[in-house]
């Protein structure tokens, strides 16, 4: 027997509350409790990054991580990265630079790109396959996610600098 | 991919974590980032029936850099440690270590404090933490004990911690000299075919003191006081180098796994220390 | 009114053929809006999952589920005493064999179905499979097949007989129990005379190691019955949708036209996904059983450990030429493992696939080859794997033997394939081992390829570099990798291809709406090679409407016409052309419309970009829009209303892409580890539909050929046990092991495809693999290397490196 818990989080600038057995992953929170099912499972083992969502201003693999232990943590996924009438550089760039094939892995991908360019605004080529290279993908070889990266930078840079 | 039922408990402080360890002895077990303990719960090869989650727990999140030792919280993350200029500054394999543990990802949740108290001879802190000489504090019921990271590791996953002890700190004597953390891995995120952790000095060309430890290599991490002795007083040549790796040889007990045959993990147990030294005296 | 816009203006504007069109699919992927089978949700879906067996063989001695049922939420636990009464305790294998959907008195793998737990969620189906009870009886393990050939250790006593004798498998005789078939094809006599008496022969053996597709997202279904109206819906993983309709059809009892399979988005095949699977089974009785929809959805360990596999093939390969380095004659015998149940997704007159294309890119006069299946206790299979049946294996094979052929004749491995590559005039070419294929420039790619590398710079460099390490100055080996392969895709002729019965062709139906936009559905299935994207393009140029108007639509048996669905490179070579006729019948009735529109005679018009003109007066045109209103608004004396047309394309022969690829490896012999330092792939694949899309498909196939060849494997221990079934150690390389590719390529249409196409997703793949190989072997060649089993990983680099005695 397990008592359940009373969750609140915030997940895309929306409070979800809810109770929670202990044992339920965040991945499943988002995916079956709340229905956000761009987020993604590719294993059990915490290798492949498909999970990977924005917890409190990190990076971190959804499908490793209690619903419980995220209480009271703002959560950033795909969804809340950028819709259609709001696309965040990143997802142009993936279009525009071929970045994705099956889109199985993009959700994570993408998500962990926006906080490695908050990390690195202008990476290098080897920073971004390091600081990528928590997130596996089998279709692209990963050179055009790369170029995507890069040209999402170059924009996001772009724009800050005739912000300023 | 699910893990078996357990309670779930996050106490505010040290005395409500303790409590609940007494309470239920075998069955509670502690989690700080969890990387290490909910994969092997959603294998259901972790039975922990009641999980104490560390978070809120508060005096083991920071790194303080005095003038003779550098003491880091237990709940200080991989990503903390690469991003604190102050602690690279004063004891830099420190970064370069936590730079190549697993991914991005990991490294943001992932603790020191859960890096050392595993026993997981894959883990790459305690080879480290033991060339290093620190001292992990563990607070119990009977208080806080201090004890040698080189005398903290018995066995794979067992260790000098009791059950009903947390890791709170550790406690390192301020580095000097050169540095280097040499791994080599499949790829990126594995753990180590083999590693080599050396700190080392140097005083008119020749070695004054060298610090080596070895990882993933036995069924513990393996502090060489061997290797490292043979590299005291030489000029750290060809010759020094082939005495500290047959001397490392003698210490470590590597067995075979996907990684490869004995013969072969021996031969590059050899080829990483001897790169790690030849790094650190350059640095040094 | 007088056209502003200039004819190349016209053409870019339909992004039809040739252009690097942006994908369609990406905006619902980037905005984590896709469908794949997991995140579908119906109201009261149960959960299914297995009690699987954690040895390899064993007799299932009891099976006690009565805990399970006590667990909260669990509602049923199906054993094979449950699917008996309904038949379907076994199933159809797509080789001809049968297989187990749950253990029936034993089991042949670790990781084999025992019992399917169906529950109200996951975290009760998961309590419940720990609390099914069951009883095993160890029996001895055969993991070698060479063994398994010999052993009295009797793995299918379902094919043995109650006397003992071994009945014909669906291949043919068996010579022993654990025997499933044995193929030839070519000539033995005249091979072996040739072989016999040769100037030049060499031998070598070769292990094309065992290894699995894995793709990202795993294995799954949800099963919905509809008892109200009789109606099975099933959503799943499927890269043959309306193949798993009629099986599920013929195992089932369920007539076709009440079965609606529907692919979702996938994520990823690369061939995993094709064959059925006992999840598929047990979900479909689950839920016609509860009458509640039902969702299965495997772990990665069940996926590595018990789905489809590929290659594990003991190959030995026997080539002879004259000396000046002109092959005679090849043979080649296999012994195929195929673990426990031959589950190979092969056309059904060829248990060892296309294997037969093993004289490769090669003129040679003579060959035979022979294969042998074998059981031995692993999962069953195999799949192809990112290749066309078994071409990885027949091009693993002569790619190698082309290099110890080399070796035996001291010469240059580049300069001896160009001596027996086929010519270009020889094309169509006759193989002695049966397939024509259908054009080819080899020399003129092989040519651009090495020149491209400055490929006597490298050997130059090479040379210093052995000089250099034999005298100390460095431990680093540089490796020379080449690989000019031939592929045979497009599966295939309805003569000679079909699956269980159902012929290879593929379909396209098509759809003009009043207002000039289209629909077209296809019996293939994406699964990340971008058909929304690349078909559009397709239509767009052969009817001259905007491919950003054309809806491709896939996977839906209710709507989709029949075909055999995609695997890695047969959706460009079938669906592609029969895509293309079906444009050309739109295109044939546009054209009596528009003659009609513009009262002249219907060969007074003539087909120009996006519209149709008078002959002599191009002022005088009716724009595609124009006539597909028309369609919908004219009453045309002798023509129907609409406009519309369906093609099912059996294709003449299989189309032949081709490439030549180099890879330069740095190898340090100490560690083991190797560095790409740069890879080189020249891709022919005919007609080039889109570039961008062509060159993502080139990065991701030498990726997974990187990962194959350098450490990916599905290794076992002794005991059967799975060592490698977790992204620990089955070698998936994330970025920072990979490299920046160079492509390239050269245009060779196909004379018999509507569009000259010859598909490219395999390509890099097959002509991958013995690059990354040959590289590894090439370096180790100056010190006496003629051969090295894959994988390269480190350790047996090093290994390679010590028996060279380089550690010395």
């Amino acid at each position: 027997m397990s008592h359940k818990k009373h969750v609140t989080l915030s997940v895309n600038g929306k409070t979800e509350e809810f109770l929670a057995e202990p044992r339920e992953l965040l991945i499943y929170t988002l995916r079956e409790r709340l229905n956000i099912t761009g987020p993604h499972i590719g294993c059990e083992t915490s290798h492949c990054g498909a999970c990977t969502v924005t917890i409190d201003g990190k990076s971190v693999k959804s499908c490793t991580m209690f619903a419980v232990q995220a209480e009271g943590s703002e959560i950033t996924t795909i969804e809340g990265i950028g819709g259609p009438d709001n696309l965040h550089p990143l997802q142009t760039a993936f279009k525009e630079h071929h970045g994705l094939q099956c889109g199985y892995c993009t959700p994570g991908m993408i998500t962990r790109a926006t906080k490695l360019l908050e990390e690195i605004p202008n990476p290098s080529e080897e920073e971004i396959r390091f600081g990528m290279a928590g997130n596996l993908c089998r279709c692209t070889g990963y050179q055009n996610i790369v170029k995507s990266i890069q040209a999402a930078a170059t924009e996001i840079n772009a724009a800050r600098e005739a912000a300023e | 991919m699910i893990p078996a039922a357990f309670e779930y408990y996050r106490p505010k402080d040290m005395a409500g974590v303790l409590s609940i360890l007494e309470e239920h002895g075998d069955d509670a077990r502690v989690m700080a980032g969890g990387h290490s303990l909910i994969p092997m719960m959603k294998l259901r090869m972790a039975n922990v029936p009641h999980l104490i989650d560390l978070q809120d727990v508060g005096g083991m999140s920071d790194i303080t850099i005095g003038a003779e030792r550098i003491e880091i919280g237990a709940m200080v993350t991989q990503h903390d440690i690469i991003g604190n200029a102050a602690l690279t500054a004063a004891a830099p394999i420190l970064r370069e270590a936590a730079l190549q543990i697993s991914d991005p990802q990991v490294r943001y949740m992932g603790t020191v404090g859960g890096n050392i108290a595993n026993g997981d001879p894959g883990n790459d802190m305690p080879g480290l933490m033991q060339c290093l000489d620190a001292t992990f504090s563990v607070f119990g019921a009977d208080g806080t004990r201090n004890i040698a990271a080189r005398d903290f590791y018995e066995a794979a996953y067992v260790t000098a911690r009791e059950d009903d002890e947390v890791l709170t700190h550790v406690t390192i004597p301020m580095p000097n000299g050169g540095f280097a953390y040499e791994k080599q891995k499949r790829k990126i995120g594995d753990y180590a075919t083999a590693a080599a952790a050396v700190q080392i000095t140097k005083e008119g060309g020749r070695c004054t003191s060298a610090s080596v430890a070895m990882t993933n290599l036995s069924d513990t991490p393996v502090f060489s006081t061997a290797a490292g002795g043979s590299l005291v007083g030489t000029m750290v040549d060809d010759a020094a180098l082939k005495a500290a790796v047959a001397a490392m040889l003698g210490d470590i007990d590597p067995t075979e796994d996907n990684r490869g045959p004995v013969a072969f993990k021996n031969h590059v147990a050899g080829i990483i220390l001897r790169r790690a030294i030849e790094r650190a005296w350059s640095r040094a | 009114m007088k056209d502003e816009i200039t004819r190349e203006e016209r053409v870019g504007n339909l992004k039809g053929m040739g252009c690097s069109r942006k994908r369609v699919e990406d905006a619902r992927f980037t905005q984590g809006k896709g469908n794949y089978v997991d995140d579908i949700k119906l109201d009261g879906m149960l959960f299914g999952d297995f009690v699987r067996s954690p040895y390899a063989h064993a007799r299932v001695v009891s099976v006690d589920k009565s805990a399970a049922l006590e667990v909260p939420g669990v509602l049923a636990v199906l054993t094979a005493e449950d699917l008996a009464p309904l038949g379907l305790h076994w199933m159809p294998t797509l080789a001809g064999d049968k297989q187990m959907v749950l253990a029936d008195g034993k089991v042949l793998f670790q990781g084999q179905e025992v019992a399917f737990v169906v529950a109200e969620d996951r975290y009760a189906a998961a309590d419940g499979i720990e609390a099914v009870l069951v009883e095993y009886e160890e029996l001895a393990v055969l993991v070698d097949p060479h063994e398994a050939l010999k052993s009295d250790v009797v793995l299918r006593e379902d094919l043995v007989a109650a006397d003992g004798s071994i009945p014909d498998g669906a291949h043919g005789p068996r010579k022993h129990p654990n025997h499933i078939f044995t193929w030839e094809a070519g000539d033995r006599e005249p091979t072996e005379e040739v072989l016999d008496n040769a100037d030049v022969v060499v031998e070598e053996s070769m292990y094309y190691h065992r290894t699995h597709p894995c793709p990202l997202e795993t294995c799954g279904c949800v099963a919905s019955m509809d008892k109200v109206n009789g109606k099975l819906t099933l959503w799943g993983t499927f890269q043959a949708p309306h193949a798993i309709r009629t099986v599920v059809s013929l195992i089932s009892g369920i007539e076709e036209h009440n079965i609606r399979v529907i692919s979702p988005d996938i994520g990823g095949g690369f061939g995993n996904k094709v064959g059925a699977y006992a999840g598929y089974v047990c979900s479909v009785v689950a839920s016609i059983v509860t009458g509640k929809p039902v969702k299965w959805v495997e772990d990665r360990m069940d996926n590595l450990m018990t789905t489809a596999f590929a290659r594990d093939y003991h190959m030995t390969g026997k080539i002879s030429a004259t000396k000046e380095g002109k092959i005679t004659a090849l043979k080649c015998s296999v012994i195929a493992d195929h673990g426990g149940f031959d589950a190979c997704a092969d056309p059904t007159k060829f248990p060892a696939g296309f294997m037969n294309i093993c004289t490769g890119s090669y003129d040679i006069p003579t060959a035979f080859l022979e294969v042998d299946g074998v059981y031995t206790n692993k999962a069953p299979g195999g799949v192809s794997y990112r290749c066309s049946f078994r071409v990885t294996e027949a091009v693993y094979l002569i790619e190698r033997m082309i290099e110890v052929l080399a070796i035996e004749l001291n010469m240059d491995a580049a300069e001896l394939r160009r001596i027996n590559f086929i010519k270009k005039e020889q094309f169509p070419y006759q193989a002695a081992l049966g397939w024509e294929y259908d054009s080819g420039d080899y020399h003129t790619a092989w040519d651009k390829a090495l020149k491209a590398v400055d490929y006597d710079g490298l050997r130059a460099e090479q040379t210093q570099r052995v000089e250099d390490f034999k005298a100390g100055k460095t431990r680093k080996l540089m490796g020379i990798g080449l690989s000019f392969f031939t592929e045979i895709v497009g599966a295939g002729p309805v003569k000679n291809c079909d699956i269980l019965g159902l012929g290879m062709f593929d379909s396209c139906e098509i759809r003009i709406h009043p207002t000039g936009s289209a629909i077209a559905r296809l019996g293939t299935i994406s699964q990340g090679q971008g058909h929304a994207t690349t078909f559009a393009q397709i239509l767009a140029s052969e009817i001259g409407l905007p491919a950003d108007s054309i809806t491709i639509e896939e996977g839906d048996t209710d709507t989709a016409p029949y075909g055999l669905g995609t695997y890695g490179s047969r959706s460009t070579p079938v669906a592609g052309a029969a895509t293309a006729m079906a444009g050309r019948k739109i295109r044939a009735k546009a054209q009596m419309i528009a003659a009609y529109l513009l009262e002249v005679h219907d060969n007074d018009v003539e087909f120009d970009v996006d519209r149709f003109v008078v002959k002599g007066a191009p002022e005088q045109f009716k724009t595609m829009k124009e006539i597909a209103f028309a369609a919908y608004n004219q009453a045309i004396p002798g023509i129907e209303p609409g406009l519309e047309a369906v093609s099912y394309y059996d294709p003449p022969n299989m189309t032949y892409p081709f490439g030549a690829y180099v890879c330069v490896m740095d190898i340090d012999v100490d560690t083991g580890v190797t560095e790409i330092r740069r890879f080189y792939a020249l891709d022919d694949c005919g007609t080039r539909i889109n570039p961008m899309i062509i060159e993502g498909q080139v990065h991701g196939g030498l990726t997974e050929a990187l990962a194959v060849a350098l450490g990916q494997e599905i290794a076992y221990d002794d005991m059967g046990n799975v060592k490698t079934g977790t992204l620990m150690d089955f070698f998936l390389p994330t970025a920072w092991e990979v490299p920046n590719y160079e492509t390239d390529f050269t245009v060779t249409p196909s004379p018999h495809h509507p569009i000259g196409a010859k598909g490219v997703g395999e390509s890099p793949h097959v002509g991958g693999v013995p690059c990354f190989s040959n590289a590894v072997q090439d370096a180790f060649r100056p010190f006496g290397n003629r051969h090295t089993n894959m994988p390269h990983d480190h350790w047996r680099i090093w290994q390679t490196a010590n028996k060279l005695g380089l550690h010395d």
